[in-house]
């Protein structure tokens, strides 16, 4: 019998696989950097504190910051309208105050697909605001999909909750 | 007597390529057929690998360990434990004596040695079929650094998988994902890799930005992923040793769910700029970049057919979330999944013959399979969550992440035969989810 060489393992693989972290060239702080600290944690909007969990209430207001959707869905209810009516106005009267929609999804649908329902949801509250008036450069949108659930528990009564589109201040407020 | 060896061990085989074994089967007596049915594991006997130098006692051991975790972890073979053996291989190219092994009715012997020089080892391994008293297959031998040695034994373990079943092994590959800690609500998340069986994981990225859906390259050199560390969701590459970071796709909108063509020339992704999401294509540089659909509905999860000619994709254009195959240039879409609930995450099976998704349907997660016309489907697993199938690199196994309710539940990963058995959990630190499984390793 024979033997036969059936493959030389290069030892550059594997001593690299076990290393850690290299150099890096991607350039750091450019993203959205709040100034309550509801995002922009460590100056570089990292994706975590997101989701409006500390306030709930646009600042020095009483005026909800979220709108809920339902299942799925990225159309806007008349209570969600009648909340962006209110944070509309407030907005009219804090005109230097750059905003962030977060739109997130419950933890019932896949994690790309729910990607992009909290996109169209963060979307379909600035389109309103646009259509209401406020300059589109004021607004930017993100989407944390089902990654930064307010409620966890495994029901419907969480996931409601979960299924949202929140107002962040990130600029100065102006007043 | 050849018969009495016959073993019809089930991966679910299409009868088409069940062929193939049957074929192979003249010539090599011993043979597990993956075909559709129940099975009884195949007994072997794998007695620790002789150290042709005492300093290489210890990698033998160890190195026996993995081949024989490997067998045993497919499903497919049992071992008959050292305790059970009457037979001692002391030395390698001795003559076997049969009698020992058909007598605790091992019908597979695999006989190894390992000779270690400095930080270079070598194993020699042999596969016998004891009751044909004959070599499957001639003697192979692995050469490799320490480092290394888990490594040599999955090969060895492939190449008994190999020999044993006519089909191609899956050890020796490793699996990018995500690992995660803390509370679902502030779930810390870092990039990370191993090896296909959990060993050797090391974490990429450092946790403060969130990442998401990790995917490895077939070569396993490579790694796309999502991360807000620039504030907006956007795709990253990184070489899979965690240098040379970069930004994919330096689009305005947000992109995600990017995944690689099988020759690692190009990726496809979502884009999300308004209401709904489109599906692009670009080379690795992300400079050329096409977009594949036009639409105001979430069109995601975009998957390469292993020939690189279709993609295959979930969109929820007809109301609901459902599957649909396209031309790799974009055109019009044909759906190809017409049952009850959601369907998501489309992944074609790098043999081309299934496609893994997730279902979603009275309130439960499902992994399922089915052929890439949508006919034959078949749910595997369900659960709370069951998401995110990712191939084997033979076509033959699944991982996916099943992750529990509540506050403190948590995402691990799992693997399951495409026939929905052996389901086993991935062992990892914490918890993980989001696998992607490599090609098997050069």
């Amino acid at each position: 019998m024979k033997f036969h060489t059936g493959g030389l393992l290069a030892l550059s693989i594997l001593v690299a696989a076990c290393s850690g972290r290299g150099d890096v060239t991607v350039p750091t702080g450019t993203g959205f950097s709040g100034t309550d600290g509801t995002i922009g944690v460590e100056g570089m909007g990292g994706g975590y504190g997101a989701g409006g969990v500390g306030s709930s209430t646009l600042p020095g207001t009483q005026i909800s910051d979220r709108v809920l959707f339902t299942v799925d869905q990225s159309s806007l209810s008349a209570e969600a309208i009648g909340t962006l009516n209110q944070q509309i106005s407030w907005l009219s009267q804090n005109p230097g105050a750059p905003i962030l929609i977060e739109g997130h999804a419950d933890e019932r649908g896949t994690g790309e697909y729910n990607m992009a329902l909290g996109a169209s949801r963060a979307s379909a509250v600035r389109n309103y605001m646009v259509s209401q008036g406020i300059p589109d450069q004021r607004i930017s949108i993100i989407t944390y999909g089902r990654e930064r659930p307010v409620a966890t528990c495994p029901s419907e009564s969480c996931w409601a909750q979960n299924r949202r589109a929140v107002t962040v201040v990130t600029g100065g407020a102006g007043s | 007597m050849v018969n009495s060896f016959r073993r019809s061990l089930v991966l679910g085989l299409p009868a088409s390529l069940a062929l193939l074994p049957f074929a192979a089967a003249a010539q090599s007596p011993l043979r597990i057929e993956i075909t559709e049915g129940v099975i009884e594991p195949m007994p072997f006997a794998a007695p620790t690998f002789v150290a042709d130098t005492p300093e290489a006692a210890q990698m033998a051991a160890q190195i026996t360990q993995v081949v024989t975790a490997d067998l045993t972890g497919s499903g497919l073979f049992r071992e008959i434990p050292a305790a059970a053996h009457i037979g001692r291989i002391s030395n390698f190219d001795a003559p076997i004596r049969f009698s020992d092994w058909s007598a605790i009715n091992a019908q597979a012997l695999v006989t190894g040695a390992v000779r270690q020089s400095g930080d270079r080892i070598a194993v020699r391994f042999r596969l016998w079929d004891v009751f044909a008293q004959a070599p499957l297959g001639e003697g192979l031998q692995f050469e490799g650094t320490t480092t290394a040695w888990r490594r040599l034994g999955h090969k060895v373990a492939d190449a008994v998988y190999a020999r044993l079943t006519g089909e191609s092994g899956y050890f020796d590959s490793r699996v990018a994902y995500i690992a995660a800690s803390g509370p679902k609500a502030q779930r810390r998340k870092q990039l990370a890799i191993m090896d296909y069986d959990g060993a050797n994981a090391v974490t990429l990225t450092d946790g403060n930005a969130l990442v998401l859906t990790p995917r490895l390259s077939p070569s396993a050199r490579q790694i796309l992923y999502t991360s807000y560390e620039k504030g907006a969701p956007m795709i990253f590459l990184i070489e899979a040793n965690g240098r040379r970071r970069q930004v994919l796709t330096d689009v305005q909108g947000m992109t995600f769910a990017p995944r690689f063509s099988q020759d690692e020339s190009r990726v496809v992704f979502s884009l999300a700029t308004g209401a709904g999401a489109n599906i692009f294509v670009a080379d690795l540089s992300g400079r050329r970049r096409s977009q594949l659909t036009d639409t105001s509905s979430i069109d995601t999860s975009p998957c390469f057919s292993p020939d690189g000619g279709q993609i295959v994709f979930e969109s929820d254009r007809a109301g609901t979330q459902q599957l649909y195959v396209m031309g790799s240039t974009g055109g019009s879409a044909k759906r190809i999944s017409f049952g009850e609930g959601r369907y998501a995450t489309p992944v074609w099976s790098p043999r081309g013959d299934r496609i893994a998704f997730t279902k979603i349907v009275g309130g439960r997660f499902h992994i399922g399979v089915m052929s890439p016309d949508g006919s034959n489907e078949k749910l595997l697993t369900a659960s709370y969550i069951d998401e995110g199938p990712t191939w084997a690199p033979n076509g033959r196994v699944l991982m996916f992440f099943r992750e529990t309710p509540g506050e403190q539940g948590g995402p691990q990963i799992y693997s399951v035969d495409i026939t929905g058995r052996n389901l086993r959990q991935v062992p990892t630190a914490g918890f993980a989810s989001d696998p992607s499984w490599s090609g098997l390793l050069a």
